[in-house]
């Protein structure tokens, strides 16, 4: 692969968004009913004012492409998405094609939070967001915070101490998890489960918009160090001689995305399989420079996990599928296609 | 010239033992100095803390009159290139992306590489000789050439000081001279200071100005080739006697090996006779009576 160039980078960004875009609109046609391409592209064009007409269950139909799905498959893209950005980052700073957003054990620390929450069974909600996932969040915050006091050592952190700080921390909140579920009445101990398989359960638009602002914050802080993670990920020490501060960086890594995993895990549970194989596939397609690997994985994990949560959604509607099942259940055969297939062919 | 390297009772130690003890050595602007000394004599610890990855737990390390510690990495970096001995990447970046990455420190910000930064890359891996196989990753190379991508990589930095770790353990005769070659052509047209640590003494003896014998942490020896390597030297240090005559073009110290001589000509010493296999008694079944 010759350098990097800007016309092939916003190639590939370009035809990235575009089918996210396309994705998006091909999405919205399916749920519990099927509503036809044409009239979702006309509601989304005139915003809904226009005559919909109703669907089958007496319902708006403007009001279940833009009120229902819409908002949903807008989670789905911005989980998606980050997930897939922070497994790149990740991989590279702990030099370890095998981690994922969920390997600091950041997200058992939301876990936890939202298992508390759902067992003493708080009632006040923050800003369009349910305590549950408040608590998430901030068993998260909590955790980030145990994890660099535990990892950090005269000001750095070396790299494997953070991978084992992680693991454990992970095997203690699953044992805390464990404990409290079994403590929990039959109903309640449901919803933690399915809470645990990762859902995209709706969340308002102001959520939302919450949620896109500190994602797209936090993929952008994590994009603009592309180069740096280029240069991290052939290790600390040739980084160091190549010119970079290396322990800056990490912390502005680790930090980044522990923050933005902590926020997308409030809000959806552990969907698995995103933040390892979108990274995987994308740097097979496209290689490992991150200034197009971060943007790129990004752009396909929202797609991906949006087209997955379509599916989870309607296979076998009105009954819903934990999408994380899904991403499984297709990433993974994909994934092996992949590497059986000859490595190495960059397509794009 | 004067020094760009003024080590000052520098020790170092990784955890107990001492690695370096009470080191002091300066290196002159426009030298070429070989680091030498037995495996464990404190050569590559040496190296890592000139090049700043490793801090002195006392005495400290002045480049060009300041103290390594105290330099911001990417001014280090512009200065000063490092041709590590192994090198493992992980993930599939191509020759021509690694060779790029010389150039990060002297790039601001995410910026594109520029049409300079190209430029130089391409002479850097023109003067490799690893033009032909740009475009691969580096999972895809031999030995040699990976290790002539890692010192273009360090010629694309453009340093005023190269330090390089074994700089021909991995390659073929041809690519030993061609690496020397460039060395020196980089030295003498460029003024680019060069230090290496090297196993091969003649190599060693033939292209440095300079070299710098270690034992246990300490400079034993530091002079021109003609003074350092002496069998007496030699014989203190690695504990082994060599023969020593004369390159027979460079006129520079020849060290050859003798043939080993065995105490007992019946017995050989290399292998206590538990160690040899018996006859008619395949290894695997040997280790399951």
């Amino acid at each position: 692969m010759p350098a990097l160039t800007v016309s092939r980078w916003s190639r590939v960004i370009v035809l990235f968004m575009a089918v996210s875009l396309v994705g998006a609109v091909v999405c919205l046609q399916f749920g519990s009913e099927r509503i036809p391409l044409t009239e979702v592209t006309r509601i989304l064009l005139d915003g809904g004012k226009g005559d919909a007409g109703e669907s089958a269950s007496g319902v708006n139909r403007s009001v279940i492409v833009l009120e229902v799905r819409l908002p949903r498959i807008l989670l789905a893209f911005l989980v998606g998405a980050s997930l897939a950005a922070v497994g790149v980052a990740l991989q590279a700073l702990l030099r370890n094609p095998l981690a994922d957003p969920f390997i600091l054990g950041v997200s058992s620390g939301a876990a936890l939070g939202a298992i508390l929450a759902l067992q003493i069974g708080v009632g006040w909600a923050v800003a369009g967001f349910s305590p549950v996932q408040v608590f998430a969040f901030l068993g998260a915050g909590v955790t980030i915070i145990t994890i660099y006091r535990v990892a950090v050592k005269n000001g750095q952190v070396p790299v494997h101490t953070l991978l084992l700080a992680g693991v454990i921390i992970n095997a203690i909140f699953s044992a805390l998890i464990l404990f409290i579920t079994s403590l929990a009445d039959s109903t309640s101990a449901f919803r933690m489960f399915f809470w645990l398989m990762g859902n995209l359960t709706t969340l308002g638009y102001a959520g939302i918009g919450a949620l896109a602002v500190s994602v797209a914050v936090g993929v952008g802080l994590l994009c603009g160090q592309a180069r740096s993670l280029n240069v991290l990920a052939l290790g600390e020490e040739t980084a160091r001689g190549l010119g970079l501060d290396v322990e800056r960086v990490k912390r502005m890594i680790f930090f980044t995305s522990a923050l933005v995993t902590g926020a997308v895990v409030a809000v959806s549970g552990l969907i698995g399989f995103v933040g390892m194989v979108i990274p995987h596939m994308l740097r097979m397609t496209l290689g490992a420079d991150h200034r197009l690997l971060l943007p790129g994985a990004a752009l396909v994990g929202g797609v991906s996990l949006m087209a997955a949560d379509t599916a989870a959604r309607s296979l076998l509607a009105p009954a819903e599928l934990p999408v994380g099942v899904i991403t499984a259940l297709c990433g993974g055969p994909f994934f092996i296609y992949l590497l059986v297939r000859n490595r190495g062919a960059q397509i794009l | 010239m004067g020094p760009c390297y003024r080590l000052t009772d520098v020790s170092f130690r990784y955890i107990r033992d001492w690695v370096l003890r009470d080191f002091s050595l300066e290196v002159t602007a426009g030298e070429v100095l070989g680091l030498i000394g037995p495996n464990g004599a404190g050569k590559s610890s040496l190296l890592k803390l000139m090049a700043g990855f490793l801090r002195p737990d006392q005495g400290r390390v002045i480049l060009h009159g300041e103290d390594l510690v105290t330099l911001p990495p990417r001014k280090v970096a512009r200065q000063v290139a490092v041709v590590p001995q192994e090198s493992h990447v992980q993930f599939p970046f191509t020759v021509t992306e690694l060779v790029l990455m010389g150039r990060f420190s002297h790039q601001e910000g995410w910026g594109w590489d520029s049409p300079e930064d190209l430029h130089i890359a391409r002479s850097a891996m023109q003067a490799m000789d690893i033009l032909p196989v740009a475009n691969r990753t580096f999972q895809e190379l031999s030995g040699g050439e990976r290790q002539r991508t890692m010192i273009a990589r360090a010629l694309a930095q453009q340093p005023g000081i190269l330090l390089l770790d074994e700089p021909t353990a991995f390659l073929d005769i041809n690519h030993q001279l061609e690496i020397y070659a460039i060395l020196r052509d980089l030295n003498g047209n460029r003024g680019v200071t060069v230090v290496l640590v090297s196993h091969d003494l003649n190599l060693a003896g033939q292209y440095c100005d300079r070299l710098v014998l270690l034992r246990e942490g300490r400079v034993f020896r530091v002079g021109p080739p003609d003074q350092v390597l002496t069998a007496e030297h030699i014989r203190e240090v690695y504990g082994c006697d060599v023969l020593i005559d004369r390159h027979p073009e460079a006129g520079t110290p020849r060290i050859t090996l003798p043939t080993p001589v065995h105490r007992n000509s019946r017995q050989p010493i290399l292998f206590p006779s538990s160690l040899c296999p018996r006859s008619g008694v395949s290894p695997g079944e040997g280790g399951s009576r």
